[in-house]
């Protein structure tokens, strides 16, 4: 490659997430594909943990920054920081500047890489004007709004912009899509009742749809739907449903992984 | 009133277990926010509005000695008396001795979250007194003796088919055979017994919406006109009111009026919106002899110039807990005192203290959907978040979350040793879960998996696949 055209293509700094990168290495691979195809180099930065989401929702702030500063330090060098999660984007985007606000040295370098850091599927479709061809999904599909991405970074259209060039697939709109699926981090954790309470709602909404698959941009809110889903399939003889994030359809990757929680 | 607010998950179990609770709510969490969505989508200007509304609400709080200063003078002009109550106590005895001057036996009430928040209630009934709540809702669970679950639909956490055994209970004079299967009938019946209660009442008391600075009225907001009858037929007025509930002038009240309607019920504007200014003078055919405001501070003066002062903005229209998906779970009284949802997650605190309602700051999943609609714009997330911190800080949390918390930030912060040991505990959960591709009970997770399956890892991770595709690839 010539020097020209490695400099036409920016290059993009792949943050995984930890449960990507725990959990559903096929959710990394499908993002970079995706981000290679919209025409971009991209990197998986060294040495990646955890954007200190968990702790900065739990007010330790001084470990939140720890690691918000660390996490700064790995990315502050790319054209684009592309996260395939809205809830740790919007923990970099929205609360990096937030939680060093006070500190003169970090406040720039906070805000510097939030203006440059995107949610997949935003930065798929409104940044790069990515449209996907050659790939096809027979069947159903319906989509949670994850409440970070939604309300935090405003991801809305762009995951159904880019699902609508997904051969044989047709997009059912889930009621009550943007209510929260009640994962919401630790709380799933401290309040399991109330938790299973909103999963327990959230999937009788999915079942209804008759959807085949249920589609989300955030591991989190996928593996407390697929979970809730699983069970009643499991208990109470509910349709099985297939739960992926949404770049695996997208990049054309469904092969390379069984849905979230199923075994090959 | 005491709170029980630390005993959060435990009320919630409760809530989550009362069938009536729940069928109640299922209605609540579709009706109330199809209604504000239909309201607000009929007025292209609601969100200047709701701009207009904070702008509004952070002047007077950047400058409210001044304004309540300005209302006191103006109350007094217009022959109306000003208590300040800085506590709760205070709040009750300044009411109580008004009752006792006038020789009061019974007292009217409309809707007031202050009278709940001062427990005026109880107060007035060890000393002989009788309230009488004139709300509808309110007089339900003043029939049940419960607090309120919801700040403007007090008895939200009741069917129809409830409130019909409540009264048939409570109403045991009247005719058995009587049709109370529909809510006219209720309130038909409530209203009847009501009536007579209005003109016995010596004392009138009521909450206040806002509170003007120039003309020193007091607002309420009302879809029953009970509020009209408790504060013009006795012989005293008594307003209860917390200091952030003053506006500069009527046009700012206005402002307000306009998304608090539509944010609570859906309504354009509440049936009855009242203006009440001093005592009935010589010229006016009715009113009360006396008028009186008493002003709750109870710690709201304290979040001035804090990360909390923004919570002073709220109107009370309850939208948040309209919106919110853990109260719609739980319900209202799981929040263990006054003022629930979220909101009440931070105003709670802000009152009672936060080593009180430890919970509430975190029984949230920062869905979000608060602050979208809150008409004031308040940051209710951000501030349970503050409050979090709180916690963190006065090490309130649970040991075993601050060690597992504490474990994983240390981890997160080597990444050497993350990555050596992310690997092979990934690697152990992946083959573990091989053949059914999720576990059906977890040791450390057991709140999850009691309910839920825990989806297996792939087995590797990300960064190490990564890492060895791209030497194996050599690079693109």
């Amino acid at each position: 490659m010539s020097d020209t055209q490695t400099r036409a293509r920016p290059r993009v700094g792949l943050f995984a997430t930890c449960l990507v990168d725990l959990f559903r290495p096929s959710v990394g691979f499908a993002a970079a594909k995706l981000i290679e195809d919209s025409g971009c180099d991209v990197e998986v930065p060294e040495g990646q943990t955890c954007c200190g989401q968990p702790a900065f929702n739990s007010g330790d702030n001084a470990d939140a920054a720890e690691l918000a500063r660390r996490a700064i330090v790995m990315l502050e060098g790319y054209d684009y920081v592309v996260v395939p999660s809205g809830s740790c984007g919007g923990m970099i985007r929205e609360h990096y500047p937030e939680l060093l606000a006070g500190d003169r040295e970090w406040a720039p370098r906070a805000r510097h890489v939030a203006a440059r850091t995107w949610e997949l599927t935003a930065f798929l479709h409104e940044v790069r004007g990515l449209r996907i061809e050659g790939v096809r999904h027979d069947g159903v599909v319906t989509y949670h709004d994850s409440c970070s991405g939604l309300r935090e970074l405003g991801v809305k259209a762009q995951p159904r912009a880019l699902l609508a060039g997904v051969a044989g697939a047709t997009l059912k709109e889930l009621p009550g899509a943007e209510t929260c699926c009640g994962f919401g981090g630790t709380f799933c954790v401290k309040y399991p009742e109330v938790s299973d309470k909103m999963v327990s709602e959230k999937a009788a909404d999915i079942l209804a749809t008759g959807a085949g698959t249920l589609l989300a941009g955030d591991m989190g809110c996928l593996m407390n739907m697929a979970g809730k889903l699983k069970r009643m399939a499991m208990e109470q003889g509910a349709r099985p449903v297939a739960v992926r994030h949404v770049a695996e359809v997208l990049a054309g990757m469904e092969q390379d992984a069984p849905p979230i929680g199923e075994s090959k | 009133m005491l709170a029980t607010s630390n005993e959060f998950r435990a009320n919630a179990r409760v809530g989550l277990a009362n069938p009536t609770l729940q069928s109640a709510l299922g209605k609540m969490k579709v009706g109330f926010p199809t209604k504000r969505a239909e309201a607000v989508a009929k007025l292209p200007e609601f969100d200047a509005l709701r701009d207009q509304a904070r702008d509004i609400k952070n002047h007077v709080l950047e400058n409210i000695d001044w304004y309540l200063e300005r209302f006191e003078r103006r109350v007094n002009e217009a022959g109306g008396h000003v208590h300040w109550a800085r506590t709760p106590e205070e709040a009750r005895e300044i009411v109580l001795g008004i009752c006792r001057r006038l020789g009061a036996r019974t007292v009217t009430k409309g809707k007031s979250m202050i009278a709940e928040e001062i427990g005026l209630n109880a107060h007035l009934e060890k000393h002989a007194i009788e309230p009488v709540e004139t709300d509808l809702g309110e007089y339900i669970i003043q029939l049940r003796n419960e607090a309120p679950s919801h700040i403007i639909a007090p008895a939200v956490h009741l069917t129809k088919d409830a409130i019909e055994a409540d009264f048939r209970r409570a109403h045991s004079h009247l005719d058995a055979r009587r049709d109370l299967t529909e809510p006219q009938s209720l309130v038909a019946e409530a209203r009847g017994i009501l009536r007579k209660r209005y003109f016995e009442a010596d004392v009138g008391i009521t909450g206040a919406n806002f509170l003007v600075a120039e003309t020193g009225s007091s607002v309420i907001v009302t879809n029953e006109g009970n509020g009209d009858l408790t504060q013009l037929l006795p012989k005293a007025h008594v307003v209860l009111a917390s200091l952030e509930k003053i506006v500069p002038t009527l046009e700012d009240a206005s402002t307000i009026l306009r998304v608090l309607a539509r944010s609570a019920t859906g309504q354009e504007m509440s049936v009855y919106t009242t203006f009440s200014t001093g005592p009935k003078r010589p010229s006016d055919l009715d009113g009360p002899g006396e008028y009186h405001v008493v002003l709750l501070d109870n710690g709201r003066s304290a979040l001035l110039g804090t990360e909390f002062q923004e919570i002073l903005r709220c109107i009370r229209c309850g939208a948040c807990m309209n919106h919110c998906p853990v109260y719609g779970a739980v319900g209202g009284h799981a929040y263990g005192w006054v003022y629930p949802g979220p909101m009440g997650a931070v105003l709670t605190p802000s009152l009672i203290g936060v080593e009180n309602a430890k919970p509430l700051p975190n029984a949230s999943t920062f869905c979000g959907k608060c602050e979208s609609v809150c008409p004031m714009r308040i940051p209710l997330p951000k501030m349970m978040r503050h409050y979090r911190a709180r916690e963190w800080e006065r090490r309130l949390g649970t040991r075993v979350s601050r060690l597992a918390l504490g474990a994983w930030a240390w981890a997160a912060r080597r990444p050497a040793l993350y990555r050596f040991a992310a690997a092979r505990a990934m690697s152990a959960l992946g083959w573990l879960g091989r053949r059914h591709g999720s576990f059906f009970n977890l040791p450390l997770a057991s709140g999850w998996t009691t309910t839920r399956e825990f989806p297996a890892p792939q087995g590797r991770t990300f960064q190490d696949l990564w890492r060895e595709r791209r030497r194996a690839g050599g690079g693109r």
